[in-house]
């Protein structure tokens, strides 16, 4: 799936720098949170923003913070909308996302898995475990499905010995 | 978590701290902090029913799923700094965080139809007003309870959003579809783990057999009629993944029969166990204490 390409205007620029609370290196581009930025002369800005999993507890912190950085970059009003479809994959995570997070230490997810139609089929075992983002080993293995946030699994290098976390691929 | 005042800094003034960047987006009263602040998990959507769904049964399919969800993970949150190790700490949180984002969307669809908030649904309906379905009340005795529960409900609640992505009310179609990562992850988790129970040591295997044993008879109840439903999950489906699990793990598929209705009800028509009171008493009575507070 790729992201459709927003135009770039004064209003993404500003959106497009927010920071994500979790990952504060990473801007909600780079992960392809941010969906779109449009302007409307009877409402001004509108930013749609999707969640990473319905759960996610930073979708909040993050419309506040494109709110108030839209507001002091002289955009006085903005509207912040969610948007829950297509649902959000890691593929729209962008090759300066995957660099970024390779540079704290947070393996890039590889491409999300393509299903066949039908059920999501039974996975059993340990899935493949991306090389370390420290020492580059292959040698790594999976330690845990689920880390600090729902969108990472948590990871031990065989060759470095060090525990690291990446972005699950969805 | 507060954020003192003199970090919030002009732009023009930003030293590279990633963590300046948040402090600085959050002056004039906008205090950073997770979960502080809630806002309708719906907002800018466009939250109008289609004319051919009936808006009523639409409300009452959505309160049962969203539910669903708001209970099982509460049912999780109590486990939370009781496992026995912290990657399943994390595991157990994070899948209880992902049911809780469920059952948010879900009340906000409902809500919306009647005019009420996610956290009106949520902490001001009694228990008998409560759709979610038996099993998810249901309090784990032990890990082996924990992971055979949850692999029983998310292998259902995986099936039935599969078809529930295609449901003729778009909301309710995208939260779905959104799931569907999420319930996928849920269950091969607890499917990892009954198979270590059951083929593990005699001991793990005994109280896996245990808990399908004691847990079994809440599965019929997921697969009862539902005039208000919008997709089913295929019993066959289901019972392909169960089958399939239980046979790697070693343990037999139990044949006791589900448990049987009270004067026709079950957990979709309010009816509930025991338990659903204590649920609802810790989960309601901050709220309802102080039903005007604000973070």
């Amino acid at each position: 799936m790729v992201a459709p390409v927003a135009a770039r205007t004064p209003a993404y620029d500003v959106a497009a720098g927010t920071p994500d609370p979790e990952i504060p290196t990473l801007t909600i581009e780079d992960l392809g949170i941010l969906r779109d930025v449009d302007y409307y002369p009877e409402r001004g800005v509108v930013v749609t923003i999707t969640p990473t999993y319905s759960g996610c507890p930073a979708l909040r912190e993050i419309a506040a913070d494109v709110q108030g950085r839209l507001n002091r970059a002289g955009f006085e009003r903005v509207t912040v909308a969610i948007q829950l479809t297509p649902p959000w994959t890691t593929d729209w995570i962008t090759g300066e996302g995957h660099r970024k997070l390779a540079a704290v230490g947070i393996a890039p997810p590889s491409a999300a898995p393509r299903r066949p139609a039908g059920p999501v089929p039974l996975t059993l075992g340990r899935p493949p475990s991306p090389r370390c983002p420290r020492c580059d080993s292959p040698d790594t293995r999976l330690t845990a499905q689920f880390s600090a946030t729902a969108c990472k699994s948590l990871h031990r290098c065989t060759a470095c010995g060090e525990p690291f976390e990446a972005v699950k691929a969805i | 978590m507060s954020t003192p005042a003199d970090l919030s800094t002009p732009e023009d003034d930003f030293d590279g701290s990633p963590y300046d960047l948040l402090a600085q987006d959050h002056d004039e009263g906008h205090r950073w902090a997770f979960g502080t602040g809630f806002t309708d998990p719906l907002e800018g959507i466009d939250t109008s029913v289609p004319e051919r769904l009936d808006p009523g049964a639409l409300v009452r399919y959505c309160l049962a799923l969203g539910d669903d969800a708001l209970i099982y993970s509460h049912r999780l949150q109590e486990w939370t700094a009781r496992l026995p190790e912290l990657e399943e700490e994390t595991a157990v949180a994070n899948i209880a965080l992902d049911l809780l984002g469920q059952a948010r969307m879900l009340l906000a669809r409902a809500g919306g139809i009647v005019g009420q908030t996610e956290d009106q649904l949520a902490y001001f309906r009694e228990e008998k007003e409560f759709r979610n379905v038996r099993l998810a009340e249901h309090a784990d005795r032990d890990f082996a309870e924990l992971v055979v529960r949850l692999l029983m409900f998310s292998t259902w609640r995986l099936a039935l959003f599969e078809e529930l992505s295609a449901a003729p009310d778009p909301v309710l179609a995208a939260i779905a579809a959104k799931g569907v990562n999420e319930l996928a992850y849920h269950r091969d988790y607890a499917a990892s783990w009954v198979i270590r129970l059951g083929d593990g040591t005699p001991l793990s295997h005994a109280k896996a057999q245990a808990a399908l044993d004691a847990l079994w008879p809440l599965l019929g109840e997921l697969f009862r009629p539902d005039p208000d439903a919008l997709g089913r999950a295929d019993p066959g489906a289901v019972d392909a993944v169960l089958d399939k699990v239980l046979a790697t793990a070693g343990l037999n598929r139990p044949t006791a029969a589900a448990l049987a209705p009270v004067g026709g009800k079950t957990g979709r028509d309010g009816v509930h166990t025991e338990a659903m009171g204590y649920i609802l008493a810790e989960l309601q009575s901050v709220a309802r204490a102080h039903p005007d507070a604000t973070w």
